[in-house]
């Protein structure tokens, strides 16, 4: 295998099919709204923004040679479109209500136990707090009967994991093909792929994946 | 640009949108409140939107109300997986039981045409023996209709929406040719065949409602992968293609943006009309009938939250089980990872199927399933991970890094129905100011049984073929029916085999609420085909007098 830190679609860039037939007119709107969301709190308040950033960085860590999504901004616009599945399940909150109580219940538990908030923690330190939510080893009494591991499975690995696929930078990233309206695709054969598809980049044919990338409009 | 269409009603004023032109419009005839229509439908899905067209072409006035807004799919359906989410129900709902549902677009869909906007088209025949299931295979309970007519309905059903499939279907009594060709398959459905073939099992090419070949004004399909979506090139054939503009051409109103929360009864007990709001105001339409096809969940939440003096526990509740015997299908998957690129996003997701443990008895359990090739889009792949996996941080964007190499089998599995799964009110408000509904949901032993058979059966087939880093999906569900039972016995069903109520003679039940069992198949075929027969049904019934 190679450099596994090297990119498995070196150049591939989703966005270069903007003004392909793979974009249609409804497509290239909803994705540059996406593209400039705000950054900074509407819904949060400003303390709540620090902690759910942080919480963010750690779910999705992003390498730091390319612009990051926005995690925090695309969670905060969506709490304040408060668009998500609708149902509460059990004893847990609406989603916005639960987002609000979980932030503070972090903050709360870390404080706790280590007298610092969630966010001026190391990140060994911020894993191990957020490993120990998804183990359901927090019974704290700041989750108010909601469950620090309900709200990490229901909210943060749902809501979090959800909006960083939905940018552009990830699809490129993974090597989707992202919008296909009108175009679609032809290629559906084993191991064939349209011209406009992510080359994936295989032990020797590095250059030859770029070289593709740069082309797939 | 157009308008918004959650903004304000687009059916208004004599016209409605054209689905097939950017910024189109056709005219529609408009009802006053006040005059007393024949038929007064609430939702526009599989049910309500079928049954709105071919009662509208036998003669009778029909308004049909959808509380979800009417798209123009060229126009208002990006390609895009988040943006989606406008499709489905997602007004406030509480869900709990041992095994909580989780609601959303797997099982809802809030938009004129229903969830049929963005179903996966998968249209598949229910095995006979299915319909009488009681009698024949020992559970759950029987159908009041032969299987003989109900596979008369699903060959109309099937030309008429011009369904793509097999020129030969491996299971069940011979059935006539599908109307259009089969798709070609992609890699993933190679796949599935290969694996069924590798543990000596059938498969075939999925029966699709997606086109195959041009059909009016739809384009066929260009295999752009976005099929659990709205098709934004008018390839799927829903209810907001196919039945909706039937429905406008042959003298039918459409009212989109218009929640039902209310239907009144007068002094004889019938039906007299419903409430509805819309543009912020509460109306009242006034109806001969009224027909409830809202889904599962939302069907016996209007005729809960109908109760009044004379009916106190809702309306067609004499026997008790209007929301109980709520079933879902088990949704299971098995995945793994292939050193040959597979690409499984590019065309419909489920293009080859075995049904081979449907018609196979040979189980210690009750029911059956299917499995199906899939091409989950980004979203959904990482909501795997995390749901199945619990990965997060580089675990899971180096897991996701692998997306163009894997592959899948997911089955729809039959459950059985227990009264104890219901829908009842909850004490929290919707923006309506309505009662939401409460979703009980624990799955029985037999479900278990059958999913562990099915995940057993679902890895060897894709293990046999090479997969590696297998994992299994081991909680999911999706399609649901059952809580308004259509039987013979008014003491133990709600509606009779026409979807009407035995309580209220005027009061009609058109979705797969009346399901006395839901098979181990997708289950939007079976309610068009349904919706096919009450209308044949009704004019029957006219012509009678017994209306």
């Amino acid at each position: 295998m190679t450099d596994p830190s090297a990119p498995r679609y070196p150049g591939y860039d989703v966005l270069a099919k903007r003004h392909t037939p793979s974009w249609n007119a409804i497509t290239r709107k909803v994705i540059d709204h996406r593209l400039a969301v705000p950054r900074e709190p509407r819904f949060f308040t400003p303390s709540e923004w620090t902690t759910a950033d942080a919480v963010c960085q750690r779910i999705i860590p992003q390498p730091a040679d390319r612009p990051p999504v926005p995690l925090a901004a695309l969670l905060d616009a969506k709490l304040l479109a408060n668009v998500g599945d609708g149902f509460r399940e059990g004893d847990m909150p609406y989603m916005r209500e639960a987002w609000r109580q979980g932030l503070a219940a972090i903050d709360a538990e870390s404080a706790a136990q280590q007298g610092r908030v969630f966010a001026a923690l190391d990140t060994a330190e911020q894993d191990a707090l957020l490993g120990m939510m998804q183990r359901g080893e927090l019974s704290g009494p700041y989750w108010n009967g909601m469950g620090a591991q309900n709200f990490f499975a229901q909210r943060i690995l749902t809501d979090i994991p959800g909006l960083y696929y939905s940018h552009p930078t990830a699809w490129s990233e993974m090597g989707f093909g992202g919008p296909a309206s009108p175009r679609g695709y032809m290629r559906m054969a084993l191991g064939r792929r349209d011209p406009w598809e992510a080359a994936e980049a295989k032990p020797g044919s590095e250059a030859r994946a770029l070289r593709d990338n740069r082309h797939v409009v | 640009m157009s308008s918004d269409p959650f903004e304000a009603p687009r059916a208004s004023h004599g016209r409605a949108p054209d689905v097939f032109a950017t910024g189109g419009w056709v005219p529609m005839r408009a009802y006053r409140e006040q005059d007393e229509v024949d038929f007064a439908i609430v939702g526009t899905g599989a049910g309500g939107g079928t049954l709105a067209a071919l009662l509208a072409e036998q003669g009778f006035s029909v308004v049909a109300f959808d509380a979800g807004p009417y798209f123009r799919p060229l126009e208002d359906f990006a390609s895009d997986e988040a943006e989606q989410n406008k499709l489905y129900w997602t007004d406030k709902r509480v869900t709990d039981g041992a095994n909580p549902i989780r609601m959303g677009g797997k099982n809802s869909g809030k938009a004129v045409g229903g969830s049929t906007v963005h179903y996966a088209m998968v249209s598949l025949r229910f095995r006979p023996e299915w319909f009488t299931s009681r009698s024949t295979l020992g559970y759950g309970a029987d159908w009041p209709i032969p299987w003989q007519e109900m596979w008369h309905w699903y060959g109309e059903a099937e030309q008429q929406i011009g369904i793509a499939g097999p020129i030969t279907y491996p299971w069940g009594p011979k059935r006539p040719r599908y109307p259009y060709r089969a798709h070609e398959l992609n890699s993933a459905a190679r796949l599935l065949a290969r694996g069924c073939e590798a543990i000596g099992i059938g498969w075939t090419e999925t029966p699709l409602a997606t086109l195959s070949a041009p059909h009016g004004k739809s384009s066929p399909c260009m295999y752009r992968g976005f099929c659990r979506f709205g098709c934004s090139t008018n390839a799927k054939r829903s209810a907001l293609t196919v039945w909706i503009p039937r429905a406008l051409a042959a003298g039918a109103e459409v009212r989109d943006l218009a929640m039902v929360g209310r239907i009144e009864t007068g002094p004889d007990g019938r039906a007299s009309g419903v409430h509805y709001q819309r543009e912020d105001a509460w109306r009242f339409q006034r109806a001969r009938n009224v027909v409830v096809a809202g889904y599962a969940v939302e069907t016996p939440r209007l005729l809960l939250n109908s109760a009044n003096q004379r009916y106190p526990d809702g309306l067609a509740n004499s026997s008790g089980l209007v929301g109980k015997n709520l079933m879902t299908q088990s949704n299971q998957a098995v995945w793994g990872r292939m050193e040959e690129e597979v690409r499984w996003n590019k065309g419909p997701p489920s293009l080859a199927i075995t049904e081979h443990w449907n018609y196979d008895d040979n189980k210690d359990f009750f029911g059956g399933y299917c499995w199906m090739g899939q091409g989950p889009l980004p979203i959904e792949w990482a909501a795997v991970q995390t749901g199945s996996r619990g990965l997060w941080g580089e675990a899971l964007r180096d897991a996701m890094l692998h997306y163009n190499h894997m592959i899948g089998v997911k089955m729809v599995g039959e459950m059985l129905p227990d009264e104890a799964n219901r829908v009842t009110l909850s004490n929290d408000l919707d923006q309506y100011g309505l009662r939401v509904a409460r979703i009980t949901y624990t799955w029985g032993e037999n479900d278990k049984a059958l999913i562990q058979h099915a995940l057993v059966q679902m890895g060897r087939s894709i293990e046999a073929i090479g997969a590696t880093d297998m994992f299994r999906q081991e909680d999911d569900t999706n399609h649901l029916g059952g809580t308004a039972r259509m039987g013979a016995d008014p003491a133990r069903s709600v509606v009779n085999a026409d979807c009407r109520s035995w309580d209220i003679p005027n009061l009609w039940v058109c979705d797969g609420s009346v399901f006395p069992t839901v098979g181990g198949v997708n289950p939007s075929l079976t309610i068009q085909t349904i919706a096919m027969r009450t209308a044949s049904r009704i004019g029957i019934l006219a012509r009678r007098g017994e209306l």
